[in-house]
């Protein structure tokens, strides 16, 4: 018989109430040792939760029961949802782990069970794993998207107009010398292949917004020494993260800070300031300063003169930036906060001034970026990759359209395959591999 | 008795063979055979040839020795996923592709015009030399075969393994192995018109006390339809108003002993039905079987009788018709594209709205016959039935359509049948290498909710399963299980070697763009030599170009410089296909029999559902698992997780190994 899996599902430590999730066929049998009797499916119920041995009475807590088919593992199984402190929840772990046929679960391995189970598909695994991370609002939606099998859907609709495409290909190759067939059905396999191309280059732009949405928007902070990046950064976070000086110079190394703008997650890059620097040490902190930037989706470039000609590194040219004139408090002259000459804004880290419209301007590029969460959300390298197959096969059934429909046929063979592997029907045992190498115990 | 028979002298069966004719009249109870093959059609024929190629003592019973090669419906062999079974079957030294070779009239190559992949041989026969080709190659030809004219009444069954055939006179025979190949005749219904009545073929009885007995057995029966047209009396026929196709020049044989089709060869004819012969349907319709309720059984989407092209394609103004010879000393003709059900009248009226037909007389009514089949779900990839040790099931019977799959299917359960009785492992085809390997693959794992037929597109991988290359991928496995006559391991080796030799000979030769510009050829011009292969791998480069740069190559044997040209075409793609082929082959090669003997019900975590699905199925492989209706990938990846853990140490079958050659 199947093991019964028990953990504790909710998180580690002190809190007010802990879940203990139960799953497998005893699990019955662990509410009738710990309980003494059976609550009805689906009804919470207040039980008193005992040693089984000694009756020794452990805690009070809420009872849930599932039946098989009809809980989240698609097992019989259920919930027990004790008070929160680290000693009620070892001392019923413990008891659990002494029941014949109970052991505690691997990371995953609910998931795992509700997947063979047949309860969620591939995808759907993987979103589940994104819904628990999820750290904003925006990564939740996106990961409950997914959960309710969006993607899922979204290939499923793809996979409609292959099978199109496939039809045609078949009836050429197998039925043209029949009569009644024609000869040559090119045109319209190639606009069926075009609409493949539209669908498979739009669920490639929004895997950026996707990615950004799952990993971050990270925003690098750069610009001559003390220009008060160091300050912005702790500005924004509300927090002393990083060394302020008066001295040039004094951020030698990478600080990242996660940040909630608008519901996105943010992450804020702080780095050395950028010049012709002699140190040993220094010299290491610019290149990666510029590198760190190279790879940011923004990038705010401090500047507390208009004197300074701050040479921006060619490879950051093509970035997306806002220019920021800093240090506003100590400006002599009157400088507006919105629109300041050569500059986007004009802020000031001490007095909090021009903060709020920094972050309005920021969420701006946000939302620019992941306009296309909307439509599919790709927000897996896996699924990035399997769909560049994709579009690859299909560019490349389009030319070979020239030179012959067996060779069509083989690439056609190929989309199927990178999209059969996307959803996770060929190609099991590795994506399994993965996907579960990613989950907490519990879940 | 495994080592007797296996170390007999194939020469040395031609006098057992006249022993085995002059004591079928003395020994009527007792005779011991290894396989006894029930059905003299395509498939039985093919399995007897099979059989006793291999070496096994067979017997071939059927109803009456004339019946032997009989070809009920159109009169052509091969075509698009059936021509390529036809060069496989001769590829393993099977009869079908010189018996078509001997009685074809006709020879056309289907997609020409397209590429060397997806062509198709396929020839127009005449009936009365095809029947004649079979018989002498079955009862002059074939040793340890023993023809037994009779009615297969019953199986003989012992602690429920099979021990032979009772004969409806009262004869039983016994053997080892039994295969059934009764095509259309369990419990055939003829229907024309209004009119219905039991037959297996017009004019001869269905065999309802074997299908009772097949019944009683438990086996899963279904039932399907199919029809053929009227024949025609070509004399009626205006013959001079009508276009002509005429077969290819000079004719591609299907087999490879086959130097030269001697026949006379004769031309189709083309016309269409008009839209006064779809008035004239569309007004009767309520008379035709199908639309009347009175057949149940499901026909073939891709072989549409007439009155099924008119009711859902009713927006044609016509449908080809090939009017096809049925032989040269044969005024009969067979009207391709208008089988059909109708009452005679109807048919009458409707043919001479056809141009051409205006004044045709009908030689033989259409009609549409019902059959029961049995669910090939029921069968082992070997063809062998799970119910039963030592039943094989082969042809229509198991849901098929067609002289081809019929044959095909023939030489698996013949050969398998005959290594059972001598002991031997049961031999299976892989889908990755073979049209008979995707077959069977689809038969056993899916089931058929039609008459099941052979195309292209069933097989994942076209490019490499052509019909040039069948010998290439399957006679040397052939070999090494025994199944090949001296005749073919010669000729083949002598392939072979030329083969690798020109291919060998290309790849040493070298030339860099500016000197095949010399020569008119273009290249890019990039200063890299090339060899003649890869010359050969460009689609505008062709065989006669190599000869321009190197002259020698023009004594290169023509097919072997066409076989070669074709390899280099499809190199590129098939050296990318090798990733999906080991998957499949590896999905293929995880047996799942090790569950055969407790089940699936131990594994938790698979739905009930699936449960008695895989009880019903027995999958053999994560392949054929894959492919059963409302399987999850969780689902495979437990079963695979299950069967590796649980993993029986030597294999239960031996295959042809994949090799896709590049």
């Amino acid at each position: 018989m199947i093991d019964t899996i028990f953990s504790l599902s909710s998180g580690a430590g002190r809190a007010g109430v802990a879940v203990i999730r139960i799953s497998g066929p005893l699990s019955d049998y662990a509410l009738e040792q710990l309980c003494g009797r059976l609550p009805a499916y689906r009804v919470a119920s207040l039980m008193t939760i005992f040693e089984p041995e000694t009756r020794t009475h452990l805690d009070q807590g809420l009872v849930l029961r599932f039946a098989k088919g009809k809980s989240f593992t698609g097992e019989l199984s259920c919930e027990l949802q004790v008070h929160g402190s680290r000693a009620v929840v070892q001392v019923i772990l413990r008891v659990l782990s002494r029941l014949n046929g109970f052991r505690a679960a691997k990371a995953g391995e609910f998931t795992r069970r509700a997947m063979e189970n047949g309860c969620l598909d591939l995808t759907q695994v993987e979103a589940l794993a994104d819904l628990i991370d999820a750290d904003t609002e925006e990564q939740r939606k996106q990961a409950l998207n997914s959960l309710k099998g969006l993607l899922g859907r979204e290939v499923r609709g793809w996979r409609e107009i292959l099978r199109e495409i496939k039809g045609l290909i078949a009836a050429e190759i197998d039925f043209s010398d029949e009569g009644d067939v024609a000869d040559n059905f090119n045109n319209q396999i190639d606009s069926l292949l075009q609409r493949l191309e539209v669908h498979f280059r739009s669920a490639l732009a929004s895997f950026e917004a996707g990615r950004i949405i799952s990993d971050g928007f990270r925003v690098a902070l750069i610009g001559p020494p003390n220009a008060g990046k160091s300050s912005l950064l702790n500005a924004l976070s509300g927090s002393e993260v990083a060394i302020v000086t008066e001295h040039a110079g004094t951020t030698r190394d990478i600080l990242e800070v996660r940040l909630d703008i608008d519901g996105y997650p943010v992450v804020l890059i702080d780095t050395a300031g950028m010049r012709d620097a002699v140190d040993p040490v220094e010299i290491i902190g610019v290149s990666r300063a510029r590198f760190v930037a190279s790879q940011a989706n923004l990038i705010l470039i401090l500047d507390d003169t208009l004197g300074t000609d701050f040479m921006l590194p060619p490879e950051l040219a093509d970035i997306k930036s806002i220019r920021i004139r800093s240090k506003l408090d100590l400006q002599s002259s009157q400088v507006a906060v919105s629109s300041p000459q050569g500059f986007d804004l004009a802020l000031s880290a001490q007095t909090g001034e021009g903060l709020v419209e920094l972050r309005g301007l920021i969420a701006e590029q946000l939302r620019e970026v992941t306009y296309y969460q909307t439509s599919v959300i790709l927000s897996r390298y896996r699924h990035k990759e399997m769909v560049e197959r994709a579009l690859m096969a299909c560019t490349h059934s389009r030319t070979s359209l020239a030179h012959g429909i067996e060779f069509v046929d083989d690439s056609v063979r190929s989309i199927d395959q990178a999209l059969a592997e996307l959803l996770g029907e060929i190609g099991v045992e590795e994506v399994l591999g993965e996907v579960f190498s990613r989950f907490c115990v519990g879940k | 008795m495994r080592l007797s028979f296996r170390s007999l002298p194939i020469c040395d069966n031609a006098s057992l063979l006249v022993n085995f004719f002059q004591l079928e009249k003395t020994l009527v109870h007792q005779k011991n055979f290894d396989v006894i093959v029930v059905g003299g059609g395509h498939a039985g024929c093919e399995a007897a040839a099979t059989a006793a190629r291999y070496g096994a003592k067979t017997a071939l019973v059927t109803l009456s020795r004339d019946n032997l090669g009989v070809m009920s419906c159109n009169p052509a062999i091969g075509g698009l996923g059936k021509g390529h079974l036809v060069r496989e079957i001769d590829a393993l030294d099977g009869i079908m592709g010189r018996i078509a070779d001997a009685a074809g009239i006709q020879f056309r190559v289907l997609n020409r015009r397209k590429g060397p992949a997806v062509r198709g041989p396929r020839a127009q026969s005449d009936r009365k030399l095809y029947r004649q080709a079979m018989q002498k190659e079955l009862l002059e030809n074939t040793p340890g075969l023993t023809l037994i004219e009779g009615e297969a009444a019953d199986l003989l069954v012992k602690n429920e393994m099979i021990e032979g055939l009772a004969l409806a006179d009262g004869r039983e025979l016994y053997s080892r192995a039994v295969v059934i190949t009764t095509g259309t005749f369990l419990r055939g219904l003829i229907h024309l018109g209004e009119e219905r009545r039991p037959a297996g073929r017009v004019g001869e009885k269905p065999a309802v006390r074997l299908a009772e007995r097949l019944d009683s057995l438990g086996f899963k029966l279904g039932r399907l339809k199919t029809g053929t047209p009227a024949r025609l009396d070509g004399k009626s026929i205006d013959w001079a108003s009508l276009e002509k196709q005429l077969g290819d020049e000079p004719p591609e044989a299907f087999s490879m002993l086959t130097s030269k089709i001697t026949n006379q060869q004769v031309p189709c004819h083309v016309t269409r039905t008009t839209s006064a012969t779809h008035d004239i349907i569309r007004s009767n319709i309520h008379r035709a079987p199908v639309y009347s309720g009175q057949i149940d059984g499901r026909g073939p989407r891709y072989c549409p009788s007439i009155e099924d092209k008119v009711v859902r394609f009713g927006d044609r103004d016509g449908h080809q018709i090939f009017l096809e010879p049925e032989g040269l000393d044969d005024d009969t003709i067979y009207p391709n594209g208008i089988s059909t059900s109708m009452p005679l009248d109807v048919q009458e009226s409707f043919l001479k709205t056809i141009p051409g037909l205006e004044k045709v007389r009908i030689l033989q009514p259409g009609y549409a016959i019902e059959y029961d089949y049995i669910d090939p779900r029921e069968l082992y990839p070997t063809l062998e039935t799970k119910r039963l040790p030592g039943l094989f099931l082969a042809g229509q019977i198991n849901g098929t359509t067609g002289y081809e799959e019929a044959a095909a299917q023939g030489l698996v359960a013949g050969l398998n049948a005959a290594r059972l009785a001598a002991g031997s492992n049961k031999v299976t085809f892989s889908r990755t290498n073979s049209y008979i390997g995707v077959l069977l693959d689809d038969l056993v794992t899916r089931g058929v909710t039609e008459p099941y037929r052979m195309f292209t597109s069933r097989s994942e991988f076209r490019l490499a399963l052509r019909a040039d290359n069948a010998d290439q991928r399957l006679t040397a496995w052939g070999e090494s299980i025994g199944l090949i006559g001296a005749t073919r391991q010669k000729a083949f080796a002598t392939k072979s070697t030329a083969l690798a030799g020109i291919e060998a000979q290309l790849r040493s030769l070298w030339i860099t763009p500016t000197h095949a510009a010399s020569f008119g050829l273009a290249l890019n011009n990039d200063g890299v030599r090339r060899n003649g292969f890869e010359l050969l791998s460009y689609p505008h480069f062709n065989w006669n170009d190599l000869i321009k740069i190197w002259p020698d190559l023009s004594a290169v044997d023509q097919t072997v410089a066409e076989q070669i040209a074709i390899e280099a075409k499809y190199a590129v793609y098939l050296d990318r296909q090798k990733d999906d082929v080991e998957r499949i082959k590896r999905d293929e090669t995880l047996d799942l029999s090790v569950f055969d003997a407790d089940g699936y019900d131990f594994i938790s975590g698979l739905s009930n559902e699936l449960k008695s699905k895989l009880d019903s199925i027995r999958p053999r492989s994560i392949s054929q698992a894959r492919q059963i209706e409302g399987m999850t990938p969780a689902a495979l990846a437990l079963l695979a997780a299950h069967a590796k853990k649980r993993r029986i140490p030597a294999p239960a079958t031996v295959s042809p190994t994949a090799s896709v050659s590049a």
